[in-house]
């Protein structure tokens, strides 16, 4: 058996005819009217913006795909991972609880405070992986066969932003199990707890295409992991996912205040135990969009630049 | 566009910082035609490779792969060719099918051409029994094997291999030469890059010799030998200092990497009279020899007559 051609169909191969650059379509659905022209199969062919589009999409779910299957067969990374938001939603309630409480208005119990701030601290945390997941493909040749493909360019950001975006989601839902069993409840219904989730997972989207920004910019998987770590504790840390900022000095609570993790973790917090509402999911919403506008284009670029 | 060359390559120049990678390359690749670049580590060969693969933008000059630019026009340069990296660029943790499959899907395949076609490939790279197993588990000759497949899901219009059996066992090396034959047979034009004179010899129409980012030699693998002369005589001395002695008695004789190393390019037709001429001289000039011996020409004596220096090795390129 030759390599572009199958035996059953030799007798109608020319080889001095190249089928796959003379016609476009897909070969899936081979016209009866002319002898089946054995050969490698030829791509699907879409002009236009609409066609820009759809492969960008198509390529991105291949490559999504491809990363969800990472995480399946790294199952000590999926356990341990796993494992840990469970352990902080433990940890945390249970450490802080006796101290941060005192901090918190009669009748809210730190377990319902901490836990909608621990879906933005777990979200936070895993755009770190992101990055690293992402500096690890550049480091290896994987990303340089993808860029040397007919590929979207935008594919490869975009179908790793969309795997972590599922396993922040799943991560999310067991997070949820964990603090019921705690004795946390969402308390504004389930449009509004499944608003929460939606908030979280906007918030975690943009935050999965900020740190691999810096991965671009600054090659290497350790790098990666040291520049995201040194950056995310304090950004998680002076905000309000663990205690109100109120309790901060001043300085603090200055900076807090104006973080955009504390609007989502107060957006997410109202949503789940109630609160204000509308203020931080607008300016949550604002901060993301506004964001993502500007770094996915910036990191696209870059990736195309890269060498 | 038929009558634009696969390749054209003006005046091509790449920096890494201080480093000049490529300092002005002109090459060409007619249509069907198989060319090897042959050239020690560091020499740029990956360099041009990747710039003609859209992977680098030269700093520089202009390359064109059927006419098209390979940095204006990247999108459809990227539509015609195949790309097979020295390091073997599969994913470790999909399997083999799987690693096809998803390739076959970013050339914008359908789903179920992907699928069909990652079958036939494995299949033909007798990958078949291991296709559903992780590829962090192959060897590296079956790594390379599916690296190449994965550049062949759709027929490309020009293939680039880098440097495709670099570390091979000799096994696995002429199952890549295997594949690669046939590829060309089936009119595949290629683009090969090699440091084994050898492999671009039993590969290519047309050899260019590349050596510190540029092209210094052009010619088939029998041309090229024969700059170097037809055969070599190959001396190892005993003494370290008895290299300019050997030097001054023999004539032709020139010095390589290695003291206590000569060599004496001798013409074909004559070599087993010239060897015993030169070991009679060694003879009644006292020199003590360790070893002594016809060869052929290798990558480093077409080296030695090209740059009248010996190739950089391994360490030094790095």
């Amino acid at each position: 058996m030759s390599i572009f051609t199958d035996t059953a169909t030799d007798a109608v191969t020319d080889p001095a005819v190249d089928t796959a650059a003379a016609s476009g379509g897909s070969s899936g659905d081979h016209d009866p009217r002319t002898p089946r022209r054995a050969d490698a199969p030829t791509p699907v062919v879409r002009d236009g913006h609409l066609g820009v589009l759809y492969f960008a999409a198509r390529d991105s779910w291949t490559v999504t795909k491809r990363n969800l299957r990472h995480y399946l067969r790294q199952p000590r990374l999926l356990v341990f991972s796993t494992i840990q938001p469970v352990m902080f939603v433990v940890l945390f309630s249970a450490v802080f609880g006796g101290i941060a409480g005192q901090a918190l208005p009669e009748g809210t119990s730190y377990l319902a405070f901490l836990l909608p701030g621990l879906f933005i601290h777990s979200a936070a945390f895993r755009s770190v992986q992101t990055a690293v997941g992402l500096a690890e493909d550049l480091e290896r040749g994987v990303v340089d066969r993808f860029r040397s493909l007919p590929m979207s360019r935008s594919a490869v950001l975009a179908g790793r932003t969309f795997a972590d975006l599922v396993r922040s989601l799943s991560v999310l839902v067991l997070m949820v199990v964990v603090g019921y069993a705690l004795g946390f409840r969402f308390t504004e219904g389930p449009w509004s707890a499944l608003g929460a989730v939606a908030i979280v997972g906007l918030f975690g989207y943009l935050m999965s295409w900020l740190f691999p920004y810096l991965a671009l910019l600054v090659p290497g998987a350790e790098a990666a992991q040291t520049a995201g770590f040194v950056l995310i504790f304090p950004l998680v840390f002076a905000s309000s996912v663990f205690v109100p900022p109120e309790t901060m000095p001043d300085w603090m609570a200055t900076f807090a205040t104006m973080s955009p993790l504390t609007h989502a973790a107060d957006a997410a917090r109202a949503l789940s135990i109630g609160g204000e509402v509308a203020g931080p999911v607008l300016r949550t919403l604002a901060w993301s969009f506004g964001l993502l506008a500007v770094v996915i284009p910036l990191s696209v670029r870059r990736y195309r630049r890269m060498t | 566009m038929s009558h634009d060359p696969a390749v054209r390559v003006r005046g091509v120049r790449k920096r890494f910082g201080t480093t000049d990678a490529l300092t002005g390359v002109d090459l060409e690749v007619a249509e069907g035609e198989v060319v090897g670049l042959l050239g020690p580590n560091g020499a740029g060969k990956t360099t041009l490779v990747r710039v003609l693969a859209t992977l680098l933008p030269p700093d520089e000059g202009q390359a064109t792969i059927f006419g098209r630019d390979v940095v204006r026009d990247a999108p459809e340069v990227r539509r015609l060719i195949g790309l097979t990296g020295q390091y073997a660029a599969v994913d470790e943790l999909l399997t083999g099918r799987e690693n096809l499959k998803m390739f076959g899907e970013l050339f914008h395949l359908t789903g179920r051409d992907a699928r069909r076609r990652a079958g036939e490939l494995l299949e033909r790279f007798d990958l078949a029994d291991a296709g559903d197993r992780p590829a962090r588990t192959y060897s590296g000759g079956m790594r390379r094997r599916l690296d190449l497949a994965s550049s062949l899901l759709v027929r490309p219009r020009l293939l680039f291999l880098d440097e495709p059996t670099t570390g091979l066992d000799p096994r696995s090396r002429n199952a890549i030469w295997e594949v690669t034959r046939e590829l060309v047979a089936e009119g595949t034009p290629l683009l090969l890059t090699t440091q084994y004179l050898e492999e671009a010899d039993q590969l290519a129409d047309r050899i260019a010799v590349i050596d510190h980012g540029d092209i210094i030699a052009e010619g088939t693998g029998d041309e090229l030998k024969d700059r170097v002369g037809g055969q070599v005589v190959d001396i190892l001395l005993a003494e370290d200092g008895d290299g300019d002695r050997a030097q001054a008695a023999i004539p032709g004789a020139e010095r390589t990497g290695d003291p206590r190393r000569i060599r004496v390019p001798v013409p074909a037709e004559d070599a087993l009279a010239e060897l015993s001429r030169i070991a009679a001289t060694l003879q009644a000039s006292g020199l003590y020899v360790r070893d002594i011996g016809l060869r052929r020409p290798t990558l480093d004596d077409v080296f030695l007559e090209l740059t009248q220096q010996a190739p950089p090795t391994a360490q030094e390129a790095a």
